[in-house]
Formats: C-alpha cells, structure tokens, sequence
C-alpha cells in the first residue's frame, strides 16, 4: 500500500451552524488535511477551536457546508451504506472509554459489536481475540466475558481501540484517548497507538489539546485556532521552533527542555479566551489576542492583519507553514537579504 | 506553622471491609507557603484534603491530628469548625460547574460565605466585596449579575477562586482546581494562584496528578502513592529529578517538549495501584517498580532522606526525602 493511498483528505473544508438570531457559527472556516496510512497527525488546539467538528466531519458525522472529504481519493457520499463502508476503513476512538462501553455487555460482546453491524460472520470468536490481543489484553479468551466494571481504566481504553481493530481499519480517528485516564495509563494507551502504526501500518489523526502527546507520538502536527490551522508541519519543527504566534504561546506555557525555552524565552500568557464562532474577527482571526500586535512588533504589518484574511495553509504533508502575516513577512525579507 | 498533619490515617468503612485511604501521612504547610501534592486517582490525595475542613463522609475513619495554626481540627466542635471553614482554609474544586448553584447569581454565592461569617456585614458592603474579589481574579465586575451557565470553564473556576478568597483565609486547598481547563486558560489560572499566593501571603496546598503544574506554581511538593508519601522535596527537583521510581514515572508521563529522550517514547508505568485491602509485602510499589531490589520485598521503606547530586545550593537547600531503598543509597530510579 503505498502513502497516496488510502489517505484521507480534507481541502477546504468548512462546517457552519445557524444559530438562534440568523447568527452563524463557522466551526470549521476552512481546512485542508492529509492523513495518510502509517502517520499520526496530532490536531491541536483549545475547546471550542472546532477541532471535533472537524473530526466529525472527516467521519461523516456531521455534513460539511463547503469543500470536500475524501478517502482513498473517493469524495465521501453520505448515504447509509456508503458511510458504513467508510466507517470499515476509518474508525473512531472516543474520549471516556467508560461512557463509551455499555456496562451491560461482556469485553466480546463490545468488540464483537462493529462485526455484527457489519454482518462478518466468519470466525467471530478468532477476530475479536486477534484484536484484544494487538490491543494488548492478553491472552484475549480472559477478558472475553469481562464487563467494563471489573477492568481498569487503561484496560476500557485498550478494549474501546479493540473495538476499532476488529475491522481492520487504515485510519483511527481519535478524539483526545487520554484525556480521561490517569498520568500512568497514558503512556500505555500512547504506546499502544505508536506501536499499532508500526506494526500494523495504521495511521492516526490525534485530536487532543495537549501538545505533550504530540511530542510523544505524533509525526506531524496542525495547530487549530478558530475554526482554521494557523501552523502545521513535523512535530520537531513546530514545537521547537514554533513560527505562528498562537503556537508560540501555547508552547511558551509548557514546561520545556532548555533549547525550546530559549526559542521561546518567557512565558506568553495570552488574555481572555477563544471568541465565539459566529464573531470570527475580520482580517487574521487571531489578531485581537496576539502578543505582536500588542507589543508593537508587528506595526510593520499591521494594516494586513487588521484587513487581510490569510490563506488556508496548503495540504503539503512536510513543509512547516504558518498562516501568520508577521511571519511571512519576515520569511520574505530574510529570503531577499539572503 | 500554618498547617501540619501528624500521622493521619483515613480509612473507609465499605462492604469489602476498611479500606485504608491515607497510611500515616506527615507532612507541614508553612505560612505564606505552597505545597504541592502528586499522585494518581486513589492514592489519598483528595481524602488528605477533605480531612482538612472535615468533609469526609461518614464511612471514615480518621486518626491522627491535622493541626491548623495549632489548633486540631479533628478535635474541634461543630461550632468552631464552621468558623474556620472560609476563614481559616478554603477549598477550590475541580468541577467548578458542579460546586456553583446554578440557579443563584454568582455575586450572590461569593457574597454568601461573606454574610455568613461577618455578622456585622450588610448585604450592600458584601456585594460590593464580591464584585471586587471578581475584579481580582480577572472577570468584569458586572458578571456579578451572570449565572453559571453563562461562563466558561475558566470563567467559572475564577469564581470559583474568588469564593475561596473571599473571607480572607489563611489557608487555600485546591483540589485539581485547573485539570479540565485548557493549557492557556490553565496557564492564566495558574498565573492568578500564584500572584495571590504571593500577594496575600495565604498558605495554599494544591493537589494534581500532573506533577509540571505543582512545579510551575509551588515551592514545595509531596508525591503520594497508596495512601504514602514516597517522595518531598522542593517542587521543580522533585519533577525534574525524581527521586522515588514513582515521581519518575509520574512525571515522564508529562513530557517534557524538545526532549529528545521523550520523543517517540511515551513515558508510562505498567500495571495498576494496589488494591488497599491486599496491599503488597513490603513496599507497595515494587510490583509496578523497574529498579526494585531483594529488600523491597521484605521491608517497608521509610521515608528517609536521600543524598543529592551535586545540587549547586548545598546546605541550605531543603531537604529531600524518599521511601525508597535505591534511592536511600543514591543509586539512580530510572533504568
């Protein structure tokens, strides 16, 4: 299977919904996204960035307003056989394995469950132990006819990703797997999906507001702010050298290794909180809350941030691109003086 | 000495028989000070605090002495303890959605505590207190008149903050106060505990599971681990160089970013804490231990001092203390 395949594509991807007034929320305001097989993209980003809306969106969950999803270059169709096609191949993994996983059905009958959506029939005992056990619970015949009660918050997690191999998926489509669990159980769950891409060759998008998780596991990173990405590229660059200034914000809050803090030196605690969807601030979206803009640093460009929306950044998997005037800026002058 | 727990013990009555929660815990909060305390889901943490303002539930029983500016507050009668609660230690909890009233205006519910406790108080002089102390954790004064469902999460948990400032205690417990935010509305949060901490002078004890927010907000931390404490010392040592296998664990959980050990390798810990009513012989986490040696089979480690590497303070730096053999011989806790 080679990487343009089965790679799951977001262009210009926009998501709105009306709300009481004829005001309109723009969740998603254009997007463009590659996972590919073997990959895992972290998407990152504040609640209510419209990180899950777009997650949503990419699974057929929601309908988006504008642009397209596609996978294995087949725009999705939504009609309810197509979706459950889709959903072979693109699987979710939900936040709180223990709202995910009814308290009334055995470990087999959780995993069982997307089998007999599906009408697999053939060796249903043998799939389900397949995989339990590349979720790690082994052997698998003990957990079979375990309930969620008796099990450890690690182990409902690794049974919900159970839940999702069983159809042999080539994407996970994961909406913060850890948030719930405790600091130990973390590294676990995160081995696991490190270890599943290896293996297995299975790609994942992360959805998580932690960028620790990103440096963990992820090979690249898009950093959403408001409904678009304002920087992505590999998890190296941009969480070591983050270039957008929302970016260097969030890492500047982090506790970091000593060559990150001198890339960025102090702090940047920004003030007030993510604006609401349907007030999207013209010209860049993240102007009213940017420390350049504040400090006077970006005076030189200050008419486009004000006036000038940015581009949606560009699908390209490896180049590191911010949407930032500032940046652009600076980039060009340093091209025309180099 | 603003705060110091002498041997506390809290162990629940249930239907699988006592379950000890905190095993003898010793630990003091200076005046003015910040601990920090780390450790995962039932490791004692929040029982340690609830024991504090004695909101435990009836099933417990506790033993020991929690002494608050000396006076134990397990011997108190129902009279003086409702007068140290709000005046002497308050508590900040983790779901701020579900400790407000949601039908009661959030001037309202900062100024009650306020009425209760100052008898000479007009309501007036109280709700202007209250639209202060929202002017003082950052919110317009004007959400006074909002009700909870009206905030965000951050929002509310600065309410939250306010409430707990608002009788002037000498003491701040907060439980998980900033676990459900986002990191920049964490970050602000955090960035308002400690300007009051330091503007105020109150004593604050914060506990987390995440061992990088105790070191960015305090100077001292305590990690506990069924029902323990395993490891004290100043904050940021303890994170960035644990001392017991367990803080270790604990804080590679968290990674740091830019490291280059941490990238691609998520730091974790196999295995689950004991169950309390079967613990482990010997030291309780030589199950889940990757150093543990013969001896920890056999004997309970003590929470001892440890020697410190080559730390540039020298002898006045504060003492660090583990229970761990291997770390009681300065052999290092990582593999």
């Amino acid at each position: 299977m080679s990487a343009e395949e089965k790679t799951l594509t977001a262009r210009n991807l926009r998501v709105e919904f009306g709300l009481p007034g004829g005001r309109v929320a723009r969740a998603v305001d254009g997007v463009d996204l590659d996972v590919a097989p073997g990959e895992i993209v972290a998407l990152a980003g504040e609640s209510g960035c419209g990180k899950t809306t777009l997650a949503r969106t990419l699974l057929g969950l929601e309908r988006a307003t504008g642009g397209t999803v596609a996978f294995d270059g087949v725009p999705l169709r939504y009609s309810t056989r197509a979706l459950k096609a889709y959903r072979r191949q693109v699987q979710l993994v939900l936040q709180d394995p223990t709202g995910a996983l009814n308290p009334r059905h055995t470990v087999y009958d959780a995993v069982a469950e997307g089998l007999r959506i599906h009408k697999i029939h053939d060796d249903e005992p043998g799939r389900v132990a397949e995989a339990l056990s590349l979720a790690g619970l082994r052997p698998p015949e003990q957990f079979f006819l375990a309930y969620p009660h008796e099990l450890s918050g690690g182990q409902r997690q690794r049974v919900v990703i159970a839940g999702a191999l069983v159809l042999q998926p080539s994407l996970l489509v994961a909406d913060e797997p850890v948030a719930s669990l405790d600091a130990s159980v973390r590294g676990e769950i995160l081995s696991l999906l490190l270890r599943l891409k290896e293996e297995q060759g299975l790609g994942a998008l992360v959805i998580t507001h932690d960028l620790g998780l990103a440096w963990s596991i992820a090979d690249r990173i898009a950093i959403m702010y408001l409904g678009r990405i304002v920087e992505q590229g590999p998890v190296e660059r941009v969480l070591t050298a983050p270039r957008h200034p929302y970016t260097r914000a969030l890492v500047s809050v982090l506790p970091a290794a000593p060559a990150v803090k001198a890339a960025v030196a102090e702090p940047i605690v920004l003030a007030g909180e993510l604006p609401d969807a349907s007030r999207i601030p013209g010209g860049c979206r993240f102007r009213p809350r940017c420390q350049e803009v504040a400090s006077g640093n970006a005076a030189s460009v200050l008419h486009q941030c004000t006036g000038e929306d940015l581009k949606v950044l560009g699908p390209e998997a490896k180049p590191h691109l911010v949407a930032c005037h500032l940046d652009r800026n600076l980039h060009e002058g340093a091209r025309m003086a180099g | 000495m603003l705060l110091e727990f002498k041997d506390l013990r809290v162990a629940y009555r249930g239907s699988r028989g006592r379950l000890p929660a905190v095993r003898g815990v010793d630990l003091t909060v200076d005046a003015g000070g910040t601990m920090g305390i780390a450790g995962e889901s039932g490791c004692g943490k929040s029982t340690l605090a609830m024991a504090v303002l004695r909101l435990l539930p009836k099933s417990a029983e506790v033993s020991g002495e929690i002494l608050l500016d000396g006076e134990d507050l397990l011997q108190m009668g129902w009279g003086r303890l409702r007068a140290v609660r709000w005046t002497g230690a308050s508590i900040v909890f983790q779901g701020a959605m579900h400790s407000l009233n949601a039908v009661q205006r959030i001037g309202r519910q900062i100024a009650e505590p306020i009425l209760v406790h100052e008898a000479t108080t007009t309501p007036a002089a109280a709700a202007r207190r209250a639209e202060a102390l929202l002017e003082r954790v950052g919110l317009p004064a004007a959400r006074a008149r909002s009700y909870p469902h009206e905030l965000s999460g951050g929002q509310r948990q600065r309410v939250m903050i306010a409430m707990a400032l608002a009788c002037d205690p000498d003491l701040v417990i907060a439980d998980e106060a900033t676990t459900a935010l986002d990191v920049m509305v964490q970050a602000q949060v955090l960035q308002l505990i400690s300007s009051l901490v330091t503007e105020r002078g109150v004593g604050l004890m914060m506990i987390s599971h995440d061992l990088s927010v105790l070191s960015a907000v305090c100077d001292r931390a305590a990690v506990m681990y069924a029902g323990r404490i395993v490891e004290q010392g100043p904050a940021h040592e303890v994170f960035a160089d644990a001392r017991h296998p367990y803080s270790a664990a604990l804080s590679a959980a968290f990674p740091v970013i830019g490291d280059p050990a941490a990238r691609m390798n998520p730091g974790g810990l196999a295995g689950d804490p004991p169950d309390p009513v079967r613990l482990p012989e010997g030291c309780s986490f030589r199950p889940r231990c990757a150093v543990a040696v013969d001896r920890c089979g056999g004997e309970s480690p003590e929470l001892l001092a440890v020697p410190v590497r080559g730390s540039a303070g020298g002898a006045a730096e504060a003492p660090r203390v583990s229970a761990c053999f291997v770390a009681q011989e300065g052999m290092p806790v990582v593999r």
